[in-house]
């Protein structure tokens, strides 16, 4: 018990720690100049003093990932079921996702900033048009990969299209959707950071940008510390709803180990 | 032994099948056999000579190129894996059929509840399939068969894949649950002593293209028991019967 403690919490916790001493002992030993390189001392103190802007910038952040997260995973899932549907919907859409993922964000997010203003909008659709690609994709093929087998069955029994879909090909996607939120998840700060850092009036990514122009670096290593943060909560989160949306699975792997 | 037509459950006349390619690989040829209402037949051939295919034309999964095929009040399939749904708890797994087949959730959940004993399963209602063993899993599968509200039960070598031992109290099991149950069954296996076991008539295949070779009643006293199968009137059905498969191999 102690020893999964230790494996699981302490050793990582003491590597991080390990790391932040070394930082601040070379920042200072080095007398590197705070605009440069700030000592983790030196973040922490920036991090209290911007107490009073961060919270409205991250919450403006929060709701532009959350929104674009959302607008993802529906997004994601209508485009599977058609996609799954209709081999000419395959045909059709599969390139165009794929080159819609080939604009590089820093040539969209300037053109979404002038087609939809400063507010939150163009950072949503960052965040959405980014998130909804593993979605669509990996459950578009594990719609397809059903097991044909419990297919043929439940239409020996009776069942519909639809209900072949309800019963066999969505249970059987949920991993598969549960997987591709994740990857989305972890994008979704990121995207909406990219977003505000071309142009908003509020958010991390403007927290950023005027730190810069301002050489507080200890700001925007606060920042990055934030967005990580986020990051790794909402990438929790996600496997924490996994779980409960498939019980199936937490309960048949604690049987076999 | 010869049934009408009106009261077999099942009943086939010259029916073939072939498998799509360049040239058609034929399955099944002149398949001829009928099963009387509320018997329990079994079908023994080689591996490979059709059985499966003929349960899957049976079920309305495949149609046939050619010949009569009557099914009464269609079918309910067993195939050979267990295909239990790992998302389902036990319970919803066992009322799958009955709800795609019209039956009410609570009239199939009550159903299934009093059956669960039945079937051995008693305490496991809420399971996950992943949680059940290999025997549990046969007999929730076939659990789920037999709420399937359908007059033809088609098992596809339901205990296949099962050790030999439990295999042997399954079969015994399921002897008893059909005596209580009375629908018409026909079982494709390869074991002989399976079919003799718990048939009324067995029909041998031949090799494929797979057609009947025999049929073979069996009047042997039920219930039948393991020791049954050490009789000397189980021990000439066996031989008739291995006889049959020797013949329909080298055909």
């Amino acid at each position: 018990m102690s020893r999964m403690f230790f494996d699981r919490y302490a050793a990582p916790g003491a590597l991080l720690a390990l790391l932040g001493v070394a930082w601040e002992t070379c920042t200072r030993a080095f007398e590197v100049p705070p605009w440069i390189l700030p000592a983790p001392s030196q973040i922490a103190q920036a991090a209290v003093l911007s107490g009073g802007t961060l919270p409205e910038h991250l919450r403006t952040t929060l709701i532009e990932a959350g929104v674009g997260l959302a607008i993802a995973a529906s997004l994601g899932v209508a485009v599977a079921l058609l996609m799954a549907n209709s081999a000419l919907a395959r045909r059709v859409v599969y390139p165009l996702i794929v080159i819609s993922q080939n604009v590089p964000l820093i040539v969209l997010a300037p053109l979404l900033v002038i087609w939809f203003g400063f507010g939150m909008l163009p950072k949503v659709l960052v965040v959405a048009l980014v998130g909804f690609f593993p979605i669509a994709v990996g459950m578009t093929e594990a719609l397809l990969r059903a097991d044909p087998e419990l297919i043929e069955l439940v239409r020996s029994m009776g069942a519909s299209r639809m209900q072949v879909l309800r019963t066999v090909r969505l249970p059987y996607a949920l991993p598969a959707f549960f997987a591709g939120l994740r990857i989305s998840a972890s994008y979704a700060i990121f995207g909406a950071v990219i977003g505000e850092w071309v142009g908003a009036s509020s958010g991390l990514g403007l927290f950023i940008t005027r730190s810069q122009r301002a050489f507080r670096t200890d700001q925007v290593f606060v920042a990055v510390i934030v967005i990580a943060a986020l990051s790794i909560a909402l990438f929790y989160i996600v496997g924490f709803v996994a779980r409960l949306a498939m019980p199936w699975q937490a309960a048949t792997t604690e049987e076999s180990s | 032994m010869t049934a009408s037509t009106a009261e077999a459950a099942i009943a086939l006349r010259g029916l073939r099948h072939s498998f799509a390619g360049e040239p058609p690989v034929p399955v099944l040829r002149d398949m001829t056999l009928e099963v009387p209402t509320g018997a329990f037949a079994s079908i023994v051939g080689p591996s490979g000579c059709g059985k499966s295919t003929l349960l899957r034309i049976l079920a309305g999964l495949v149609t046939p190129d050619g010949g009569e095929m009557q099914v009464r009040g269609s079918a309910a399939f067993m195939p050979q894996r267990d295909l239990l749904l790992p998302w389902r708890r036990a319970e919803d797994n066992a009322i799958l059929g009955a709800v795609l087949g019209g039956v009410p959730d609570g009239e199939a959940r009550a159903r299934a509840q009093a059956l669960f004993a039945t079937f051995g399963l008693a305490g496991f209602e809420q399971a996950w399939p992943g949680q059940l063993s290999g025997g549990m899993r046969q007999r929730l599968a076939l659990l789920r068969t037999f709420l399937t509200p359908r007059e033809t039960l088609l098992l596809d070598e339901p205990f296949g894949a099962l050790d030999a031992i439990t295999r042997r109290q399954m079969q015994e099991w399921l002897q008893s649950v059909w005596l209580e149950d009375r629908r018409t069954v026909l079982l494709v296996t390869h074991d002989v002593d399976e079919a003799l076991l718990l048939s009324d008539r067995v029909f041998i295949m031949s090799t494929r293209p797979g057609t009947i070779v025999e049929s073979l009643d069996v009047s042997l006293a039920r219930p039948r028991g393991t020791r049954d199968t050490t009789t000397p009137a189980f021990t000439v059905l066996k031989a008739q019967l291995l006889d049959a498969l020797e013949r329909g191999s080298a055909a």
